[in-house]
């Protein structure tokens, strides 16, 4: 169901008095719970929950052609599920705007950021290399599916193990994986989105919260302050000195979580 | 800046765009029609054509908004706009840089009224050597100010790249996908109200916060030269 009026009202008037119905301050996330390992068979996975958010990340692996411009590296393909059993809202049929976007703008958070080394997933230069393939599924949208979708990137990301690669046959042993992790960088950059409601930003808004948004910044960035992604969504234009503040507030927000995800990797 | 002593492959300065071509009015049948190009020195061309169909009833009817007009863009690659032919009709990419189109541009829209109703906007990329989804921007705003849209501005719409260090303006083919030295290549489209309200951003690549408000400033001037295109473009129409 859509937030009334009425909560949506209630929900601005405290915001304007600094307030949010959870107790928490604008700048503040939910609990992140991050699990990694959690389906046995793919090849990295990691289930992140925000609160009552919660999204299931996988990693498969397969052996693929490279790109004509790129012939040894590596490729990589993101998708996202917007399952109906997460929330009233989602139906099935093929994919509409709203989980597209979230694939692609978690993609290019990764490519952008150089995350994966692709240049070590080449087999056979021109021929064949690794595709890497990071599924997104929502289990429970309690707003803020972006984020947690980007943390479980990452998470799964840093779970996965190689498959075994028969290179006589040319096949992938499905099923065998080798003890050695997939080649990453050793920064890990997270999207933190920023909402605008009236004339606040917050973070990891809830449900009802995300409903009232009126426009959201995606900002990719790693603990140094580097910027690998953005995007603007939504229609309320921002000033280029709010544009600042929000920037100020992302990258404020961001070095806590980064810590806290890296915590997770131990 | 160190920028001004970089060289740019095209020979561009830093803050130098390719020479820009507006035209209004280029396609008969639509209520509202533009094109908006950027070509490069060696004669290649980001060449985008619009057309505003509307504000006319909404079809399926369920997707009619009884509160306020809605603003529908459609942006597509032709399949020989590139070197290698794409695959003809929608894909991930032209529906998500639809949407970024329509967030760009509805900000200045004055729509509230249009209950019911739709704006097409279909834009159709004719050349693609980078900074296409800017170039569209550029050409659907015009469109819709010649279709007679009741707006309360225009918006203008540049890419920045970061080239290893250096900031440039409006970005060409090689910049965006060839370039590889150093800390490689950044794009960052932006889009701006000539008020200097921003209407879209999106970044690919990596860049600090400070440089960043560097970019900022550099697309903001660059839109004041394209808003000035726009204008004399649509000017010409009502001669």
């Amino acid at each position: 169901m859509e937030t009334t009026n009425l909560t949506g009202n209630r929900i601005k008037q405290y915001l304007a008095e600094g307030k949010r119905f959870d107790g928490r301050g604008a700048d503040e996330f939910r609990n992140i719970i991050i699990d990694a390992g959690i389906a046995k068979n793919a090849d990295g996975s990691a289930r992140v929950r925000i609160g009552k958010t919660e999204v299931l990340v996988g990693v498969k692996m397969d052996v693929g052609v490279p790109y004509p411009d790129s012939k040894d590296k590596g490729t990589m393909m993101v998708t996202t599920e917007l399952l109906p059993l997460s929330s009233p809202r989602f139906e099935s049929g093929p994919p509409k705007f709203p989980s597209i976007e979230l694939a692609r703008v978690i993609d290019r958070g990764i490519r952008e950021s150089k995350f994966i080394e692709f240049d070590k997933l080449c087999i056979v230069e021109g021929e064949k290399v690794w595709t890497v393939f990071i599924d997104i599924y929502t289990i429970n949208d309690d707003g803020n599916l972006m984020d947690a979708a980007g943390i479980g990137a990452i998470a799964a990301l840093k779970n996965a193990k190689m498959p075994k690669y028969d290179e006589k046959e040319g096949k992938v042993l499905f099923g065998e994986l080798t003890k050695n992790p997939l080649p990453l960088k050793k920064d890990i950059t997270i999207p933190i989105t920023i909402h605008k409601i009236g004339k606040n930003f917050l973070v990891d808004p809830t449900r009802e919260e995300e409903d009232l948004s009126e426009t959201r910044v995606t900002i990719g960035s790693n603990s140094k302050g580097i910027i690998s992604s953005m995007q603007k969504a939504e229609i309320e234009p921002l000033t280029i000195k709010e544009f600042e503040s929000v920037l100020e507030l992302s990258e404020k927000v961001s070095k806590d979580i980064i810590k806290k995800v890296e915590g997770s990797f131990k | 800046m160190t920028a001004k002593t970089f060289k740019r492959k095209s020979g561009r300065k830093f803050n130098e765009m390719r020479k820009m071509s507006a035209e209004v009015g280029v396609i008969a049948n639509a209520d509202g029609s533009a094109r908006f190009s950027w070509e490069g020195p060696d004669g290649k061309k980001t060449n985008a054509i619009a057309a505003v169909y509307g504000p006319k009833k909404m079809h399926p009817q369920h997707l009619q908004d009884p509160e306020k007009g809605t603003l529908r863009c459609t942006y597509n690659m032709m399949s020989f706009s590139v070197e290698d032919r794409i695959r003809p009709g929608p894909n991930r990419r032209s529906t998500e840089i639809s949407k970024i189109i329509q967030w760009a541009l509805e900000p200045v829209l004055m729509i509230d009224k249009y209950s019911n109703m739709v704006i097409d906007v279909h834009i159709n990329i004719l050349d693609a050597n980078a900074s296409t989804r800017c170039a569209a921007i550029n050409a659907a705003a015009m469109a819709l100010a010649h279709a007679g849209i009741p707006m309360r501005d225009i918006v203008s719409s540049v890419s920045i790249g970061k080239l290893d260090k250096e900031l440039v303006v409006d970005v060409d083919k090689y910049e965006d996908s060839v370039f590889d030295e150093g800390e490689g290549a950044s794009d960052i489209p932006m889009t701006f109200t000539s008020n200097g309200e921003m209407t879209h951003i999106q970044i690919d690549g990596n860049i600090d916060k400070k440089q960043l408000m560097e970019a900022v400033g550099l697309a903001r001037e660059a839109c004041k030269e394209i808003y000035e295109v726009q204008k004399k473009a649509l000017k010409e129409v009502v001669k």
